[in-house]
């Protein structure tokens, strides 16, 4: 059997080899954890279950079957205000790519998941803390677009600071335009599943995150719209702990389940046949060509 | 402080010096014709000095001018408006002011934020900060326009959504979401002008719209100019950097495709000439559902897809 696309695209971009033999610090609890174990764990901490942030790779890895097929991956964005600070914002982004081997702020694609196929996009903090701009919005347009022509269920892992200030009102905008697809895809009866992982906040949050049929999140992550530094400031005091946490959200209502890494995939699986039932697509519909003039996923029947 | 308020106080003295000479010359035979037309010309010229070519910043501080018209104006220059209460669920929130109303004539279901005037009532207002009741509020109201096939109409006017704590607890993204998908199929005409501060996704909540005009003098940016030089930074005080940087004037957003049509305002800014001001918004409101109505349902629910869809595209490679 080929390489899965997943597999494919995570060794082509590994992470340093020298920095993956390394210990880590646990940030919560300081324990100091071989990061092989660490991965072999799903990146949770096994002393205090404290759940690292995932390269969007290393996501996918986890949770399709086999293969991985990506779209829009090929899509950069370009510099609409010429904005500069201390650097220019395009060499910002170059940075970016290098450090995360990641070309955007999310991966989107298709997949199986337990036998299911779906349309997936993961988001990743490591790109601009997963900021959106254009190339997020259009990705995630574009998935769920395609979603909708292959009726696929769509999956979206969510990790976002907001949107992306370095492409201004642009960045504003495509809360409206994700909006907008999410809804078309909707309203031709698509099922949506949303996962929100540490951290998703401003405009993801108030976008297509808080869109989905069903909204998970993952255990202890930091979920809200305004960022808890602005609230501080706002109200001059120190906020709880718990406050902003998947835990505290679910408390108030906001969200459908909080799940643990280690039971993520199980439970995707058992809400894709909850919300699918009978008219689960085939396996290998994913592979059909595209009625438009994207690039066709290359090959995912398995 | 606000740069504008303070620049204008020269003008303003000036304005009171002339105002005083015309009374003394009305009264007295002396000819001081030279004296006013001397000073009057003086006037002129400051006014394009301070108004002529303003940068981002000031142009933030135009829009925040303590004396600028703002939501409730608008409203009441409408025929009539009959105030729409609350969220069904928590409580009314009074950042927000909406309701039935006559445009010309025609029916539009009217929402605007405001910021509040005098203190007690900018307490009240919070600010013009909504709530997550208030964009559910405007989620409830959207779906009875639709259901009832009235245009709606918005007027936007705030620094952004209410950042506290009883927000986050309520879910303010949730509210914000559910607001932008409300609008997002709307089964009418949307019309949304930002008279003021358009700040972040608590404005855009209000802002998704087959038309969107826009004040000469507005602002409209991704974040406050503090927030955005909060988060870059971590310093609010260089608010006036990120103002410059952000591209948030008018023309900006008219050249990124953003804004549709932009409304002049009288030298000085609209509060100058708040009631002219309201009534040219209000006259290009009109114009706007004119043109929309006319669309079929289907039509006009496609365009604005196709309207949003493409923004932010054409700048990718
Ligand atoms: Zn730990």
């Amino acid at each position: 059997m080929a390489m899965p696309e997943w597999l494919r695209l995570r060794r082509a971009n590994p992470i340093d080899p020298d920095q993956a033999a390394q210990w880590t610090k646990c940030p919560k609890c300081a324990a100091m954890i071989y990061r092989p174990d660490l991965a072999a764990n799903l990146w949770v901490c096994p002393t205090c279950q404290h759940h690292f942030r995932m390269h969007a790779f290393d996501r996918i890895s986890l949770l399709v079957d086999s293969d991985f097929t990506e779209i829009g991956g090929e899509l950069i964005p370009g510099d609409p205000l010429g904005w500069t600070d201390k650097v220019p914002y395009p060499q910002k982004l170059q940075r970016d790519r290098e450090k995360s081997k990641l070309t955007e702020g999310v991966v989107c694609g298709f997949a199986s998941i337990g036998g299911c196929p779906v349309a997936l996009g993961v988001m990743d903090f490591n790109f601009r803390g997963g900021t959106m701009g254009t190339v997020v919005g259009e990705r995630i347009a574009l998935l769920f677009e395609s979603a909708r022509e292959r009726k696929l269920p769509c999956i979206v892992f969510t990790a976002s600071g907001g949107a992306r200030m370095e492409e201004g009102m642009l960045a504003l905008m495509q809360m409206a335009k994700t909006t907008l697809t999410v809804r078309r895809f909707h309203d031709a009866g698509g099922y949506y599943i949303s996962v929100l992982t540490d951290p998703t906040t401003g405009g993801v949050s108030a976008s297509f995150a808080f869109q989905a049929d069903v909204v998970v999140a993952e255990a202890r992550a930091a979920i809200g719209f305004a960022g808890r530094r602005v609230i501080e400031q706002t109200i001059r005091q120190k906020l709880p702990d718990n406050f902003q946490t998947a835990e505290f959200l679910l408390e108030k209502g906001a969200i459908d389940m909080v799940v643990e890494r280690h039971e993520l995939k199980g439970r995707l699986v058992r809400l894709l046949d909850y919300g699918l039932g009978a008219q689960r697509p085939a396996n290998g519909l994913a592979a059909q060509p595209a009625t438009d003039t994207r690039p066709a996923p290359a090959e995912s029947r398995s | 402080m606000n740069v504008i308020v303070e620049r204008e106080k020269g003008l303003l003295e000036l304005e009171q010096r002339i105002a005083e000479l015309k009374s003394q010359a009305a009264q007295q035979p002396v000819d001081m014709t030279a004296e006013i037309e001397g000073l009057e010309a003086k006037y002129a010229q400051i006014q394009r000095d301070i108004f002529g070519q303003m940068s981002p910043w000031q142009r933030v501080n135009m829009a925040r001018h303590p004396k600028r018209p703002l939501g409730s104006d608008y409203l009441a220059a409408l025929d009539v408006f009959d105030e729409l209460h609350g969220d069904r669920h928590f409580r009314d929130d009074h950042a927000i002011v909406a309701g039935f109303a006559k445009l010309k004539g025609r029916r539009v279901m009217a929402i605007a934020q405001d910021k509040g005037r005098d203190t007690k009532e900018k307490v009240r207002r919070n600010f013009g900060m909504p709530a997550p009741e208030g964009y559910r509020k405007v989620n409830r109201l959207v779906r009875l326009a639709a259901h009832l096939r009235i245009p709606v109409i918005t007027f936007i006017d705030t620094s952004g959504a209410d950042p506290g704590i009883g927000s986050e607890e309520r879910a303010q993204a949730e509210a914000i979401a559910q607001s932008l998908y409300e609008l997002a199929d709307a089964r009418g005409p949307i019309v949304a002008t930002i008279i003021g501060e358009g700040g972040s996704g608590g404005a855009l909540a209000l802002g998704l719209a087959d038309r969107v005009l826009m004040l000469e003098h507005a602002v409209y940016s991704v974040a406050s100019p503090e927030g955005a030089a909060a988060i870059l930074w971590g310093d609010a005080a260089r608010a006036e950097e990120a103002a410059t940087r952000l591209k948030l004037t008018s023309d900006d957003l008219l050249q990124f495709g953003i804004v549709d049509e932009v409304i002049p305002e009288p030298i000085g800014g609209a509060h100058r000439d708040a009631v002219g001001t309201v009534a040219r918004v209000l006259a290009a409101v009109d114009r706007a559902l004119d043109e929309l109505v006319q669309i079929p349902v289907d039509e006009l629910r496609d365009r604005r897809y196709r309207k949003f869809r493409r923004i932010g595209s054409g700048t990718i490679s």
